[in-house]
């Protein structure tokens, strides 16, 4: 049979018509423009599995349905599409929660599906019943329990909307078995939802921008905080646009890695716990901050009462509830990112901003010389090596999902992002088992890409089930094992803050490169720095996915850190003796 | 301090749930919800009063904004507005003892609803302290109360509304400077 253009098997899916509730909610789908979905079957969503096959949607197997709700969440933010995960009621619908909390935390835009008990026996405890609109209320955006087949499609078509809209997050659809079962009209276009209507408090009047553009016009040591809003307003050229004009420094936050060109000469880098520290010192200095999409998140901050204490501070944010929230502004700039930019920036004439650029110049010392090649090779192997020669072998251009812990940081320190959605992470629910599934999500929503996914030794084990998927889905993706025998973020904090109590962090595992091959995925280990480059190179050359074990020293330590409770310029230094100071000068 | 909203939430199963389930996780206490029917169809209101930091009163709005079955939120802590309580008193009272909270409840513009042979019912209406007074003067007197129900309080503001309930009332003419300025 010859396969029809994708245009008309959409056309021909959303075809008003008298449908079964599972054949409607794939249509909707279908409508609403999705192409894959990540899922899991099970007796109370089988209906709709008995009816996928009809629809030009492909379906990736997980072997958990946390990884199901992770990868539609690398989906999304790999793509900017909305990800869509499916599981059955119960434990399948329990499995997802950890994923929709990561979505949540990180405002990224998911549909979760989940299948329930039949209407009649609703209440009743009956087998796989779990109350699951109960469970995520408090992590998603919004719910909808679903138990007629014609209230399928505006439940669905109202969660593409809620998810996208506004500040994004996941919502959950939950449909009894019945509904899936009975049949009903099935019109695409009535079941649109009410318009969007913008949160009611968002304010942005003249006045208030005509005071924000006075306050950065007369700064002296202004800085950008840019976040992910960023991103999810897609401001990225606007922000450009009043950092270039008025000369002002970016710091960015985790999630707004890639917001903003690290390779910028405005870009200073990250801000916050494991920050650069001149962005750090930068901040605290500034007589103005000009905060871009993001929440002054209590990573980010170091305390409150000592953050940036000389600043005048403008706020430009699309949810009201995070205006004053940790931090008290003065300017509050509440909308869209992208339009208030666009209407602040024909105020802002331009500014000479030379001095108080050499100044944080100057403030990088020889800190700046990050360039860690130019160390000479003591024959051990450290994971800020491996960040970098892979920033460099990829050339930047890589989307790389990480997990959680030190590699996390030192690939946010050492991995480069010039591009928009280039780092998949999770950031504010910091969700150890993220980045193999966030990773093949991402890869699933753009094939054409090179997808890494650097995942610890500990994290990479709470999802590694997924290589099956992978293996099946035949995902080519390459997988970096940041091994260094312990759970190495807790071990840092037990080694700064619990004398050396190593309690609980070091770490057995099986020999990843074996565990690998067990589901026919080609695989190499790497303990020199010698051997690094080739290896990566096999790996991205190899036609399949790809996993390398790097053995990495295994007591190094994330530099510089802010201790929980200190202030942002109250940061742990790099210690002398550990080889990769650039100089004990350190800024 | 105390804050006090109004919503306008959809009258739909699960809503109390939402509202109820942000205010626990801002941390925050509900000190009364009363939740009833409004002059818009499929639409109920509640008035809510909470205790949380003086700076609170923003954010806790702007959180039940977010909320989708929340269609209208007043902040009227601090604005001009009546407010009400009701409440039914059930007092142990027998023949002799009887005519002394009749006096009271007089005095108290209190209605009697309910006499049995051992008790009699009273039901006020009015603000907190008021209720509280009664409850307090029945306690200090021989008649033990036995009941307590009072309905949480309701709030209206005084003379004009905001643009919003305007708005949500169907009124598309609405006066420029009656919209409470946000602080920032
Ligand atoms: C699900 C989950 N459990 C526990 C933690 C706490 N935690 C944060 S980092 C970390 C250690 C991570 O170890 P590993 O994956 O080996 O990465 P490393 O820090 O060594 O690079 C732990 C246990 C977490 N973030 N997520
Ligand atoms: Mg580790």
């Amino acid at each position: 049979m010859e396969k029809m253009p994708v245009h008309d098997e959409v056309a021909q899916a959303i075809q008003p018509a008298i449908l079964t509730g599972s054949e409607i909610l794939w249509a909707t789908l279908v409508g609403e423009g999705v192409t894959e979905v990540f899922g899991y079957p099970g007796g109370a969503i089988l209906p709709a599995y008995d009816a996928l096959r009809k629809f030009p949607i492909r379906h990736i197997l997980v072997r958990h349905e946390q990884g199901a709700a992770h990868m539609a969440d690398g989906y999304a933010r790999a793509s900017g599409k909305v990800g869509v995960a499916i599981a059955t009621s119960g434990p399948g619908a329990t499995n997802l929660v950890t994923g929709i909390a990561t979505a949540m935390m990180d405002s990224i835009p998911i549909v979760c599906i989940t299948g329930q008990v039949s209407s009649k026996v609703l209440g009743t405890d009956a087998f796989q019943e779990i109350d699951i609109t109960g469970i995520t209320l408090p992590v998603t955006k919004h719910n909808f329990l679903v138990s007629r087949a014609e209230d399928i499609a505006p439940a669905i078509r109202a969660a593409f909307q809620i998810a996208q809209s506004g500040r994004p997050g996941p919502v959950l659809v939950d449909i009894t078995k019945d509904a899936q079962q009975a049949r009903a009209d099935f019109d695409f276009a009535a079941a649109q939802p009410r318009p969007y209507t913008p949160h009611p408090m968002l304010h942005c009047t003249d006045h208030k921008l005509h005071h924000a553009a006075e306050l950065i016009r007369k700064a002296e040591r202004p800085v950008i905080l840019a976040g992910h809003g960023i991103l999810q307003s897609r401001a990225g050229e606007q922000v450009r646009s009043l950092a270039e004009r008025m000369q002002i420094p970016v710091g960015l936050t985790l999630l707004g890695l890639g917001a903003f060109p690290a390779s910028h000469p405005l870009s200073m880098g990250m801000m916050g716990m494991h920050g650069e520290s001149w962005v750090n010192h930068a901040i605290q200095n500034a007589d103005l901050l000009i905060a871009c999409g993001m929440r002054f998140d209590d990573r980010v901050i170091g305390t409150p009462a000592t953050y940036a204490p000389n600043a005048k501070k403008i706020h430009i944010e699309i949810d009201p509830a995070e205006i004053n929230k940790n931090i008290p502004v003065d300017v509050a700039l509440v909308g869209d990112l992208r339009e208030v930019l666009e209407q602040l920036l024909p105020l802002l004439p331009g500014r000479d901003g030379s001095a108080w650029l050499r100044s944080i110049e100057d403030s990088k010392g020889s800190a700046a010389v990050r360039d860690i090649r130019n160390l000479p090779d003591s024959g051990h192997l450290y994971a800020a090596h491996v960040m970098h020669d892979l920033w460099r072998i990829t050339e930047g251009r890589a989307i790389v999902a990480t997990d959680v812990g030190q590699h996390q940081m030192w690939e946010a320190q050492y991995y480069h992002h010039d591009h928009p959605r280039t780092l998949i992470t999770s950031g504010g629910l910091g969700t150890m088992g993220f980045a193999l599934p966030a990773g093949i999500g991402a890869k699933v929503a753009c094939p054409d890409r090179e997808v890494w996914v650097i995942a610890g030794d500990g994290g990479f084990q709470m999802t590694a089930s997924e290589l099956a998927t992978i293996a099946q889905e035949k995902l080519k993706v390459n997988i970096a094992i940041i091994n260094n025998g312990y759970l190495g973020m807790v071990r840092q904090w037990q080694e700064f803050f619990y004398e050396r109590n190593y309690e609980s962090t070091p770490l057995v595992s099986p020999d990843f490169v074996k565990l690998a091959d067990a589901h026919g995925i080609a695989g190499a280990a790497v303990s020199t720095r010698a051997e690094l480059a080739s290896v990566v190179e096999r790996a991205r050359q190899h036609n399949g996915p790809f996993l390398i074990n790097f053995l990495v020293e295994q007591e190094d330590s994330v530099y510089p850190m802010i201790p929980v409770g200190s202030a942002l310029h109250e940061m742990i230094r790099r210690p002398d003796h550990n080889p990769l100071v650039e100089t004990p000068q350190d800024f | 301090m105390l804050h006090t909203f109004v919503a306008y939430v959809e009258d739909k199963p699960g809503v109390l749930t939402r509202v109820a389930s942000l205010f626990r996780r801002l941390n925050i206490n509900i000190i009364s919800l009363t939740v009833g029917r409004s002059e818009r169809a499929g639409y109920s209101r509640m008035t809510i009063v909470a205790d949380a930091s003086d700076q609170a009163g923003h954010r806790i709005r702007a959180s039940l904004y977010k909320l989708e079955d929340v269609a209208e939120v007043d902040d009227i802590s601090g604005v001009s507005a009546v407010t009400r309580e009701l409440a039914l008193i059930k007092v142990a009272a027998n023949a002799e003892s009887r005519s002394g909270v009749f006096e009271l409840a007089e005095v108290f513009r209190a209605r009697i609803v309910d006499l049995a042979p051992e008790s009699l019912m009273i039901e006020i209406t009015g603000v907190e302290s008021k209720i509280e007074g009664l409850i307090q003067v029945l306690n200090e007197r021989e008649n033990r109360v036995l009941e307590v129900c009072r309905s949480g309080k309701m709030t209206m503001r005084r003379g004009h509304h905001t643009s919003r309930v305007l708005r949500a009332m169907g009124v598309t003419d609405i006066p420029d400077g009656i919209e409470p300025v946000d602080p920032d």
